[in-house]
């Protein structure tokens, strides 16, 4: 008999009792809010849902959160998650983590979840800093960037996120700003609904270590001609009036263009593909950064693929179907035993 | 087949098969030690191979060695000395010169001594008379050519006919043991399956062995072992790897689990993640991690969704599983963290076995952050230790590190099988849907353990984590919180002694030594004690399974003897854990820390120098 229960939530059922901690104006407390509507509206039954973290600001959000939560350890949470998951595949399970956590600390369990294609959802708050140490460059920071551990400016390159789910053979890559609940809250839903591993980068604002790092494309003025919010299936087209389009530039590159200037029409703006498997042009749109190009948001990727809970399962299954070996009497005695007495 | 001139009967038997680490003496060994246990002999093995997979042809470095003893009695260790050796090459030799008891015979494979291998093995020319083994009985068989003569009509390469050699070899000792082909000629035709030329060649080689031993009747006498007086009941041989994983699934069924393992690969310890990822079909889900630390985040993570969770190492990836078992005692779940432990520190001696890691075991994290300690103490009693640890973790809710090592894990002998119905039923403290609102660090008064809320119950929706928490699961950083809640950790790790079995003394309940010893040194120190028994003195043996906490008649077994010797294959780690636990005794220690087991005459000789100094 199918499920019939209609699972009826208001974002209020998945707050729980504990005083949210984070600063008064960090980002962080959006993302909750864009979360808790996206559970709301998912109608899977409370207790499916796990939240797991690793160490940082971020990761306190699991004692938020009215589901099962575990609050683990810097940098290990997709391994945890990943535990989780193989467990119980049955369960929802979220993985809450920030650009230090993930990258740095967390780097080799990040890109072997994605590589995996563990059905998980990982939300990786991006705020370029390290905000509960007290301001020290992340491996997202921009380089030069002056800090505690950097007094005159780091020297190292950044990752970029996108680039990096990609190389990890990532299937499903998303961005958005933590202000924009309403885009969050449709990307969560989407991350949710994906099979495998989803990634989603949460351009977010630390008030206290990193005040507006994110300003430039995200201020309410200027967010529309400096972002470029992706719909599949849609053309890439930004800008107040809807006046920019992205172009594919020689078939290597891509081109941020006016629409009506030197000819070029909406028919020659590209259209958005988040379900191709090749990644070429998503790889490109994720490494798009202001000012040549606006900003990427919204589902890059989204491509179906096994996924490794699902398929440890199935095997289980497969090998049971002919297996001789059907408990542990079997087993202790198969083989080569002999009887004495 | 062939009849025998002088047959001797013994008690016991060591026969230790070497060579290059390409020649097959692990599966020589293995199907030598399959047709004595069929026989009925009691035994025990020990292979001792390089780290390196095939380490420079000839060399000493390159030696891998397979032991075993065998008995008409008890056998309780793989031997100190070898009354027969195999030696594939003149390396063998050198390696195992000193560990041949004197007079004892010697089969080397003289096709395979030629100038350039002597002198790799570091000899100018004449290994035995170099070595001084002149007197010995030394067999020098054309192995190598006979090889070839036998196998000339098969058509095979020159290569596949000289990997016959250790079957020869074999054919030779079985002889020399007066026992049966079938066992052997049957294995082959199951692995040679689909090429049944190499299935025959195989069975030529060791005929050709066989008749070649009874026709130069070089080895006489020959020795006969007649089957052991062992309890009744269906045997098989075990070593300590294969029995560790069973014990694990055998308690996940008890319990009604899932089993989980999430491991990353390191010698010694690799065998039971190989032997669970094989194991599909009682549902075992592996996890081959990227890592150590993932080995063990991924078991905690499917503790938290309910599974029997594993993890399996060494002791470098101990290292660094060190912060997620002190997550595992805070979030307290249960988890069997399994440390198969070699030479250290740092890489050290990766194939080699050594009892060093017990500190690191008990203490080796931050903050006050007490588990549970078990000790395997022989290769089949780890089916026995991996159940009860697994039986603990889950019903207490608490990490138990499970203690092997290298001698353990890779060593076989036989194992009466168990029945399931014989086991204890497991029952995890399981929290019920109806204890709303769920506190996540009540528990229960006699254990302490809180309950187990398995997400994807309704109702339980909690929130766990490595911060300090109040019985609620609220973050708290109140001081009497902290320390309260420190004591109740350590308080429920004390009380699993309520129910651990007390310490068994084998000998005397009182006398003039007590011989202490823990883990895998049980069958070094029993065979040594039960000798100076035999010759008439007041010792006693102690092996403790159970480190932390430790039985509760420590002191009423200790105060019985004049003096106490604590023996254990590191620097004085249990001395010294003793000295804080039980600091009203004197411990005498002996130690070794050569990445070997001890011999009996290790043991024998302090405890006597112990017993004759005032």
């Amino acid at each position: 008999m199918a499920d019939t229960q209609v699972y009826k939530y208001t974002p209020k059922d998945f707050k729980s009792d504990q005083e949210v901690r984070w600063c008064p104006g960090c980002g962080d407390h959006a993302v909750l809010s864009s979360v808790q509507r996206a559970l709301a509206e998912l109608e899977i039954p409370k207790e499916k849902f796990a939240f797991i973290s690793g160490i940082g600001c971020s990761s306190r959000f699991p004692y938020y959160m009215n589901t099962y939560g575990f609050h683990g350890i810097h940098g290990r949470a997709s391994a945890i998650a990943s535990g989780v998951k193989t467990a119980n595949p049955e369960l929802s399970v979220w993985q809450i983590t920030g650009d230090g956590d993930a990258l740095a600390i967390g780097g080799n369990h990040f890109i072997h979840a994605i590589r995996r294609n563990i059905d998980i959802n990982i939300i990786l708050f991006n705020n370029e800093i390290y905000g509960l140490t007290k301001g020290q460059y992340s491996p997202t920071s921009t380089k030069g960037l002056v800090t505690k551990t950097s007094p005159f400016g780091t020297v190292e390159e950044p990752f970029s996120v996108g680039e990096l789910v990609i190389g990890a053979k990532g299937k499903f890559f998303a961005r958005t700003i933590d202000t924009n609940i309403a885009l969050s809250t449709q990307i969560y839903i989407e991350a949710a609904k994906h099979n495998g591993t989803s990634v989603i980068e949460v351009l977010q604002n630390c008030v206290i270590f990193n005040d507006g790092i994110h300003d430039t494309i995200a201020e309410k003025e200027v967010r529309d001609d400096r972002t470029l919010i992706l719909k599949h299936g849609q053309p890439m087209i930004f800008g107040k009036n809807n006046e920019m389009g992205l172009i594919l530039e020689g078939c290597r590159k891509l081109k941020a263009v006016k629409l009506g200037e030197n000819g070029i029409t909406e028919k020659d703006v590209l259209v958005h593909d988040a379900l191709e498997p090749n990644p070429g042009i998503q790889y490109m749109l994720a490494n798009m950064r202001y000012p040549e190009y606006p900003v990427a948001l919204g589902v890059i990727r989204s491509v179906a693929g096994p996924t490794y809970d699902r398929s440890v399962q199935e095997q289980i299954e497969g090998v049971k179907k002919t297996a001789k070996i059907k408990c542990m009497d079997d087993l202790l005695k198969s083989g080569s035993t002999w009887s004495v007495g | 087949m062939g009849k025998k001139s002088e047959v001797i009967e013994r008690e016991e038997v060591v026969i230790r098969f070497s060579g290059d680490s390409g020649d097959g003496m692990q599966l020589t060994g293995t199907l030598f030690s399959d047709t004595a246990a069929l026989f009925g002999n009691d035994l025990s093995t020990f292979p001792d191979y390089p780290a390196e997979i095939r380490a420079p042809q000839g060399t000493v470095g390159g030696v891998s060695g397979f032991q075993v003893h065998l008995g008409h009695s008890e056998i309780n260790t793989p031997g100190d000395f070898s009354d027969v050796l195999v030696a594939m090459n003149p390396a063998a030799i050198k390696a195992n010169a000193k560990w041949i008891k004197p007079g004892g015979t010697i089969i080397y494979d003289e096709g395979n001594f030629t100038e350039k291998n002597i002198e790799k093995a570091g000899y100018e020319k004449d290994p035995i008379a170099e070595e001084k083994l002149e007197s010995y009985n030394v067999i020098a068989a054309p192995i190598s050519s006979m090889v070839k003569e036998a196998l000339k009509d098969f058509g095979l390469d020159p290569k596949s006919v000289l990997r016959t050699k250790n079957m020869f070899a074999l054919g030779m000792v079985y002889w020399l043991f007066d026992r049966k082909l079938k066992y052997t000629e049957d294995y082959f035709e199951k692995k040679f399956r689909n090429n049944p030329e190499m299935a025959e060649a195989n069975k030529v080689a060791l005929r050709a062995g066989y008749y070649y031993a009874e026709t130069i009747e070089a080895l006489n006498p020959t020795y006969k072992i007649l089957p052991a007086q062992i309890a009744k009941g269906i045997y098989r041989n075990i070593n300590g790897n294969s029995a560790t994983a069973w014990g694990f699934m055998a308690a996940a069924e008890k319990a009604g689990v899932e089993l989980f393992i999430g491991s990353y690969p390191i010698t010694p310890a690799t065998g039971i993640l190989e032997e669970l990822a094989a194991r599909k079909d009682l549902g075992v889900k592996s996890f081959q991690a990227e890592d150590e630390i993932a080995g063990i985040c991924t078991s905690l993570g499917a503790s938290f969704a309910g599974n029997l969770a594993i993890t399996s190492t060494s002791g470098p990836g101990l290292a660094l599983k060190s912060e997620a078992i002190g997550l595992a005692v805070m979030a307290e779940l249960p988890i069997v963290i399994v440390n198969v432990q070699r030479g250290g520190p740092s890489t050290g001696l990766p194939t080699k076995t050594e009892q060093a890691d017990l500190m690191q075991a008990l203490y080796g994290r931050n903050g006050e952050c007490p588990v549970v300690v078990i000790a395997s103490s022989t290769p089949s009693d780890c089916f026995h230790f991996a159940f009860e640890a697994a039986r603990i973790a889950m019903e207490h809710m608490t990490p138990v590190l499970l203690l092997s090592d290298s001698y353990l894990a890779n060593g076989t002998e036989p194992w009466r099988i168990p029945d399931m119905s014989d086991l204890p039923k497991i029952n995890p403290p399981f929290a019920k849907s109806t204890e709303t609102p769920f506190l996540p660090y009540k528990r229960d008064d006699i254990k302490l353990a809180r309950y187990w809320a398995v997400p994807g119950t309704p109702g339980l929706e909690h929130r766990i984590g490595g911060l300090e928490k109040t019985v609620k699961g609220t973050v708290s950083y109140v001081p009497e919180n902290h320390e309260h809640m420190v004591k109740l950790r350590a308080e429920k790790v004390e009380r699993v002694a309520d129910e651990i079995p007390d310490l068994q003394v084998f000998g005397g309940n009182s006398g003039d030594l007590l011989v202490v010893g823990w883990g895998g040194s049980y069958g070094y120190l029993i065979t040594a004690v039960r000798e100076l028994q035999e010759e008439g003195l007041k010792v006693s043996l102690v092996n403790f399974n159970f480190i932390n906490p430790l039985p509760k008649n420590v002191k009423k077994v200790f105060s019985q003897f004049k003096k106490i010797v604590v023996c254990e294959l590191n620097m004085g780690q249990f001395a010294d854990y003793l000295r804080i636990k039980h600091q009203e005794f004197n411990y005498e220690q002996l130690n070794k820390i050569q990445g070997l087991p001890f011999t009996i005459n290790d043991i024998k000789e302090k405890c006597i120098k112990i017993m004759e100094d005032k």
